[in-house]
């Protein structure tokens, strides 16, 4: 009886954990052809969506890759960089003065932080393009207004991540240091600012990869401007330039080797206060 | 103020500062410093735009981007764009319903096995549920229209087993758009539902089965309930934003799965019909506030934030 019983309870146990990594892996498909087709020669057939051969030409030779693309990964990485700093930076203050802060308006200002991360994408391009558009600004759409749109979006996310963060710390650990007379600006910089950072930084990554991805709005309010994401919808109607997978598959293996090593390092930090 | 039985109150200023109540003046005055810039690019570039963007809905509808708008307060823009595109929005609801339920479905089960079942490998897990938001959105969309081809391996398979008819498909189905939609929004219903389960006491669970409930009503009784606010978050932050997409229904789909992302988007960026744009991109909104305010309070949870 306890033996079918412990059967089952192993059962339950595992049975769970197991279809919850089938779950995982069904994500992670679509990027295993994605790393597959970087690796494909398309040269030999106009059929893109099938593997044809392979090859490691689309990752050697730069000077194959398509007409534009280049160009556009540098404009999203562009914008990516300064829709993040600004972001970050806006984005920290305001998570700092919610969490840290009680002042009138404070819960109003929650809800009005939420609304751009539950607002259909779609809505939100086309209000900032009504906006661009009746005052005066349609002609201009370009690095500008797609700038300004990103750091819109990117900002919802890093207050929200620094909030997580930042509500999660002990604020104690500041009055102690105060107590042993640091100052106000010492205790902030010595205790609470590198307490914060993998927050920040969490939610830097997260804004750089927001912004780089973005489709949606950027192609209302981008003009003439083609960033990447732009650059692969385009080719999508033609077919698409197996070197568009390798950009994908580098961004892949960046960004999830920065978590990565982020992930180690805290833990190693972690061990190291144990001991 | 403080009193004891016996001593006449009398009023002196409190000596000792009460730390839970608000700090002094200076640095109430910090926090609204601190915010402004954010609220100022939020105001302007999210508040004041829908504005515009209502304002674009009422305009005279024979204007166009070159020879400019003027503000009638047409409002039977609105009429005439629900009713010529009012399959195309009910079809955009019933496709983000279908996928909402099936991510709650999946999610659960994996920010299930995360929150209870994961022992060491949960911080791997999560950093896996976040890993594929690190390769374009388009181009993993594009992977299921390889997947899902007519002569894959997919569909082969399916033909094999004869769960497909010969001559039967995949790609440009609704099945195709749903199945692409769920797999493009799952993360966003793992991740607050991982933040929910993951707060509740394990001792409740553990009592619930010292009083003879079985596992399946112990989930049902105890742990469902208690995830609800990570559910409503996750159906939210999933619903609605599957609601207005278009790059799905455009690469996995047909003509006939068009989503009301779609005419909002050919209709501002080809078709040039900013009125007509304006007043379906307000239409949707305002459904889906109407249906977020329904499904909150019948879900009865109050704190989103």
């Amino acid at each position: 009886m306890t033996g079918l019983r412990g059967v089952r309870r192993w059962l339950g146990d595992h049975l769970i954990l197991g279809l919850g990594i089938l779950v995982l892996v069904y994500t992670f498909v679509p990027i295993a052809v994605v790393v597959l087709m970087s690796f494909n020669d398309s040269s030999r057939s106009r059929n893109v969506y099938r593997f044809q051969e392979f090859t490691l030409d689309n990752w050697l030779h730069p000077g194959s890759w398509a007409n534009g693309m280049w160009d556009s990964v540098v404009l999203s990485i562009s914008i990516a960089f300064w829709a993040t700093l600004v972001a970050t930076l806006l984005g920290t203050l305001a998570a700092f003065a919610l969490v840290r802060h009680r002042f009138a308006g404070r819960s109003s200002a929650n809800l009005i932080i939420f609304l751009p991360m539950a607002s259909p994408e779609i809505v939100m391009g086309s209000s900032l393009l009504a906006l661009f558009v009746s005052s005066g600004f349609g002609g201009q759409l370009g690095f500008w207004t797609i700038l300004i749109a990103h750091i819109m979006f990117c900002l919802s996310f890093v207050i929200v991540t620094v909030k997580a963060r930042l509500g999660g710390l002990d604020d104690n650990l500041e009055q102690a240091a105060m107590d042993l007379y640091a100052t106000e600006w010492q205790a902030f910089w010595r205790v609470t600012f590198p307490l914060v950072l993998p927050g920040i930084v969490a939610a830097a990554l997260l804004s750089f990869s927001l912004s780089f991805d973005d489709f949606i709005i950027t192609n209302l309010n981008s003009g003439q401007s083609v960033t990447f994401p732009m650059f692969v919808w385009g080719s999508a109607q033609r077919g698409v330039p197996m070197e568009v997978n390798v950009i994908g598959t580098a961004m892949f293996l960046i960004a999830v080797t920065i978590v990565v090593s982020a992930d180690v390092a805290r833990r190693r930090q972690a061990k190291a206060l144990a001991a | 103020m403080t009193s004891t039985a016996g001593v006449a109150p009398v009023p002196v200023a409190d000596p000792v500062p009460d730390l839970t109540e608000d700090p002094p003046r200076g640095r109430r005055l910090t926090g609204y410093w601190l915010i402004l810039p954010a609220a100022i690019w939020l105001g302007l570039f999210f508040v004041v735009p829908f504005y515009s963007l209502i304002s674009t809905s009422l305009y005279d509808p024979n204007g166009s981007v070159l020879t400019g708008y003027e503000m009638t307060w047409h409002v039977a823009n609105f009429v005439d764009a629900i009713g010529q595109y009012k399959s195309q929005l009910l079809r955009s609801l019933w496709y983000a319903g279908v996928a909402t339920a099936l991510c709650l479905v999946l999610g659960y089960v994996l920010a299930y096995a995360i929150a209870f079942k994961a022992g060491r490998w949960k911080n791997l897990m999560l950093i896996l549920v976040i890993a594929p938001f690190f390769t374009s959105f388009l181009l993993r969309t594009l992977s299921w229209k390889l997947i899902l081809a007519d002569d894959g391996f997919v569909v082969n398979a399916l033909q094999a087993v004869h769960v497909l008819g010969p001559d039967a498909r995949l790609l440009a189905t609704p099945f195709a758009v749903i199945a692409g939609l769920t797999y493009n929004f799952l993360p966003f219903m793992v991740l607050p539902l991982y933040a929910s389960l993951e707060k509740i006491d394990g001792r409740l669970i553990e009592a619930s089965s010292d009083l003879y409930a079985s596992p399946l009503r112990g989930f049902f009784k105890v742990t469902f309930p208690l995830s609800m606010p990570g559910v409503v978050a996750g159906t939210l932050l999933t619903f609605i934003p599957a609601a207005g997409d278009y790059i799905n229904a455009q690469l996995l789909g047909s003509p006939n799965e068009r989503m009301v992302g779609n005419v909002i988007q050919s209709l501002f960026t080809t078709q040039g019909d900013y009125a007509a744009a304006g007043a379906l991109s307000v239409s949707l909104m305002v459904i889906i506030v109407a249906a977020v305010l329904v499904y909150v309070r019948t879900a009865g949870t109050e704190d989103l934030v």
